[in-house]
């Protein structure tokens, strides 16, 4: 294993671990579950009273962030989407495009917390305005960093325009300091020194601009030796700067602010030409110079460090330790990945470096109440674990209402997941069931296509039928439809409640047909056949229409023979047995004068 | 597409409706209300919509969407109203008709209440053995309630706890989500069901759809006519499109349309019953070369599940599951 890079981080939970208790504790999805304890028990067996959720990501609860991850999301899905028709070079505009809608979501979002930390002025809210002052730093570095990596890896500038994009980083940045130095450079030095640094956008090649850089820069030199500015000294700093002398610049530290701004203006100043392969050089040197050499560098520092080096990957490692969530990594790296700026090296547990990161990623969204559904889009775009971890995921996805169950429900439909789909809608059918909501039962059991459920929902039916005579939800049994086939049982219950309403209807030929048709159907249960036979009793007797031919009567008589034999030794009701066996005798002597009788 | 404004509000919406303005003024609707679902605490939240004025809305979120000052006070609560033996059940709508309410819910129940009674009115059990998923007024003391093994049942209030009648989709159950009636001619309803397909019915005329379109790939969640303007229909569904739908009567196909679009044609299940062809709707007019029907994706690209949508004058407001409400103010009806 390989060993760990920085010390772990202690979290205090107030009020646990006092009186000597130990701690036991439970990894949950997103959270820790913390609870005192004692290692052996001691003398009094004394429960602790609480449970206490300890959650590593607090971001995902701030309702102003929510707002980052939904918006950022939405980006996400739609890079994903970009279609493989358009040949990769042709896509780097598309890229950037993306990239600065991501830092327009960063930007809108701490604009908005500085608003909200504006506004916000009750005296026991400090804590909190606090808290939002530090996610709007947060965010302003995530941001800077954002910018650099779009900079120098998206964008890929070449010589020449990566000044001016450096530059555009740097101002957007700085705004403020930068326009206390405008003021500065403006108010004394002619027009004409502004007027080269329009140049390098397009109309000149490099070579060209560079002589003239040179140019420029030896009159300047001259001018300073000439001491032609020496009876102004300001004008004599403002020159020695515009000639790259970093002593004069680092003079004036506190208008530059932080290191990397006084690495842009050494390279406006004195090589605007730079290449990206020496840029590493010039930061080191600008780093070491700007900062004291006794102070520890930042962990922002060495991020930036490393993009100049244009080693990614220690980008993103350093980003993954320093932020308390995998949002920025996992999104930076998706789409650095999209621009093939990562070298696909396997990681030794698992997929490569961007589906390792979107995983982390979306296993914390999962665990939100409510962000959960984003994760969905984010497993999906893992092609090699996604699937399985949705799987599981979704499996535990709280099923608090129907509406609720419905949409997991579609997102398994949709993916194929039918393991899934059955699993949840056996929990929705049985919760029904036991709320006594049998038409909920059914309509789920449908859905799922589960037959032995639609049986045991028909048990029920009937079971209520024999325990009080009448069919209860009628609604439901009246209108099965083609539901009905899903299961033998289901097709029985359909079946003789409709010679239940036929007989009701005094159509007693075609519920006598019916009646026969379930019997030897053999769809009937066991305990039903009785019922069935004594159903049959009054339709033997009817004596103004005759319903069963000699035939259907010879069956009927098999079939109490077979029950009889059947249920030989159990408790019978001999009595009407007999009465069965009267009226079977009866009905063929009456089918066999009827039909052996010719029509005169 | 430019008019689409969209916002988002770190919730789910499960309903949005604009606050209505009075028939007489031409305003545009400035309030709308949101209610939010899978939070740990849902809230309803009042927003007003910004004028738009003539420029594009993307330069400054000036004319975005708010929250008021108003706030909102409950009440009253009837607890309980929907339940099991042993707890309480989810109730899935309920629709007011001031000053009676009528919800309805997982229970099978529908309960009928008055505004300022805190006691419920009456209280109709077993009206269904399975959940009933929307119910809306057909006219006073009628009710129409859709259920998920796919019965549109129609209720008299004033009378019994047996449905008038009951209409079903000859084929699967498929449980039915939304409903809704069309403004003027009350026999004429609307519903949409878990496989996305529109059904437009005749309540007096049979017992089955008079035609059915499929809209959506996956469950409908609300269809509403257009109130002043029933020529016009919305769908908003789980597939994550809102669809605008528009039939015409008449010969000459409209020519306004933008964004994408695609004709559909209409599938009728019988044909029209005969007649004076004036009086009947375009919507029940079976046969598509009498009419013609045309649908427009009214969001620009695919999001999460459209839960909601609520149309008025001009202003069409949704709500999503990606946390967002988005406001279109110039729709063309």
């Amino acid at each position: 294993m390989e060993e760990v890079d920085v010390e772990p981080t202690t979290t205090l939970i107030p009020g646990v671990g006092l009186k000597q208790k130990h701690l036991g504790f439970e990894w949950g999805p997103g959270d820790i579950l913390v609870y005192e304890t004692n290692f052996r028990p001691a003398g009094e067996r004394s429960g602790c009273p609480s449970v206490h959720v300890v959650r590593k990501d607090e971001d995902i609860y701030s309702p102003i962030l929510r707002k980052l991850f939904n918006e950022s999301h939405h980006i996400f899905v739609g890079l994903q989407n970009i279609t493989e028709d358009v040949p990769s070079k042709n896509k780097k505009p598309q890229f950037v495009s993306i990239s600065k809608n991501y830092r327009s979501v960063i930007r809108a979002c701490m604009e908005e917390l500085q608003h909200v930390a504006g506004v916000t002025c009750c005296a026991h809210l400090v804590l909190f305005v606090l808290r939002l002052h530090s996610q709007v730093s947060i965010l302003l570095a995530t941001e800077l960093i954002w910018n650099l990596c779009e900079v120098l890896f998206i964008d890929a500038a070449p010589a020449g325009c990566l000044l001016l994009h450096l530059l555009d980083w740097v101002r957007l940045h700085k705004a403020d300091v930068d326009e206390k130095a405008k003021e500065v450079l403006q108010s004394d030095s002619p027009t004409n020194h502004l007027a080269y640094w329009d140049v390098p956008s397009g109309t000149q090649t490099l070579t060209e601009f560079d002589m003239k850089w040179r140019h420029w820069h030896e009159e300047c030199d001259r001018c300073l030796q000439d001491k032609s500015f020496a009876s102004n000294p300001h004008l004599e700093t403002i020159c020695k700067i515009l000639l790259g002398d970093e002593d004069a610049m680092l003079e004036h530290k506190e208008l530059l602010g932080t290191w990397y701004h006084f690495l842009v203006s050494r390279l406006l100043f004195s090589h605007p030409t730079v290449k990206p392969a020496e840029l590493h050089y010039y930061a080191k040197s600008s780093m070491d110079m700007f900062l004291d050499s006794r102070s520890v560098p930042e962990p922002l520092d060495s991020i930036l460090l490393a993009a100049f080096e244009f080693d990614l990957h220690q980008v993103i490692k350093d980003c993954s330790i320093a932020l308390n969530n995998w949002w920025f990594v996992a999104h930076l790296t998706d789409l650095l990945d999209h621009c093939k700026l990562l070298q696909s090296h396997n990681l030794h547990f698992g997929s490569n470096l961007r589906e390792f990161l979107v995983l982390e990623y979306a296993s914390g969204l999962v665990s939100h109440h409510s962000l959960w559904q984003l994760a969905v889009d984010y497993f999906d775009h893992c092609p090699e674990f996604g699937r399985v971890y949705l799987e599981l995921q979704l499996e535990r996805v709280p099923l608090e209402t129907e509406r609720k169950a419905l949409k997991v429900l579609r997102i398994c439909e949709q993916r194929h997941m039918t393991e899934q789909v059955r699993s949840i809608c056996k929990i929705m059918a049985k919760r029904a069931l036991s709320n006594n909501r049998l038409g909920s039962a059914l309509s789920w059991s449908i859905r799922a296509k589960d037959a032995g459920f639609a049986t045991l929902i028909s048990e029920r039916f009937l079971q209520d039928y024999c325990t009080r005579g009448s069919f209860s939800d009628l609604d439901l049994i009246d209108n099965l439809g083609p539901a009905m086939l899903l299961s033998d049982r289901l097709t029985f219950l359909g079946k003789y409640r409709e010679f239940h309403r036929l007989y009701g209807e005094n159509k007693f030929t075609e519920a006598g047909k019916l009646l026969l048709s379930l019997m030897t159907a053999k769809i009937a249960p066991r305990s039903f056949w009785m019922t069935l036979l004594t159903d049959a009793l009054p339709l033997l007797e009817q004596k103004e229409v005759h319903i069963y031919t000699h035939t259907h009567t010879h069956t009927l008589s098999i079939k109490s023979c077979v029950f009889v034999c059947v249920f030989q030794g159990e408790d019978v009701e001999t009595a009407k047995l007999e009465l069965l066996r009267l009226a079977l005798a009866r009905n063929l002597a009456m089918a066999i004068v009827k039909e052996g009788t010719v029509e005169a | 597409m430019d008019c689409i404004n969209a916002k988002y509000v770190s919730q789910k919406i499960s309903k949005t409706r604009w606050r209505p303005v009075s028939a007489s003024s031409l305003q545009q609707p400035e309030l709308l209300a949101t209610g939010s679902w899978d939070n740990e605490d849902n809230k309803v939240s009042i927003w007003s919509v910004g004028e738009n004025g003539g420029h594009d809305s993307t330069d400054e979120n000036v004319s975005g969407v708010c929250c008021t000052l108003q706030t909102l006070s409950v009440l009253h609560t009837w607890e309980g109203a929907h339940h099991y033996q042993c707890a309480r059940a989810p109730c899935t709508a309920v629709v007011c008709s001031s000053p009676e309410l009528v919800s309805v819910g997982e229970d099978g129940r529908v309960v009928l209440y008055k505004a300022d009674q805190s006691r419920i009115v009456r209280t109709i059990e077993n009206a269904d053995s399975s959940t009933i998923h929307a119910v809306t007024f057909l006219r006073t003391a009628e009710v129409l309630t859709v259920n998920s093994i796919g019965q549109l049942k129609l209720w008299d209030l004033r009378q019994g706890n047996e449905p008038a009648q009951i209409l079903t989709l000859t084929g699967d159950r498929v449980p039915l989500h939304c409903v809704d009636k069309h403004p003027n001619q009350q026999h004429i309803v609307a519903t949409g069901g878990q496989d996305g397909m529109l059904c437009i019915w005749d309540v007096r005329q049979g017992s089955v759809p008079f035609s059915l379109m499929e809209a959506h790939s996956a469950e409908m969640w609300e269809v509403h006519f257009h109130p002043s303007n029933p020529d016009h229909l919305f769908t908003c569904s789980e597939d994550g499109s809102l669809l605008h739908w528009e039939t015409s009567s008449g010969s000459d196909t409209p020519s306004f349309l933008q964004g994408r679009n695609s004709s559909m044609m209409s599938r009728s299940a019988t044909a029209p019953a005969g007649g004076n062809q004036s009086l009947i709707s375009a919507w029940l007019s079976g046969d598509s070369s009498k009419g013609r029907l045309e649908t427009t994706h009214m969001l620009p690209s695919q999001t999460l599940s459209v839960n909601s949508l609520d149309v008025l004058g001009q202003c069409l407001v949704c709500g999503t599951d990606g946390e967002a409400v988005y406001i279109h103010r110039r729709v063309l009806v």
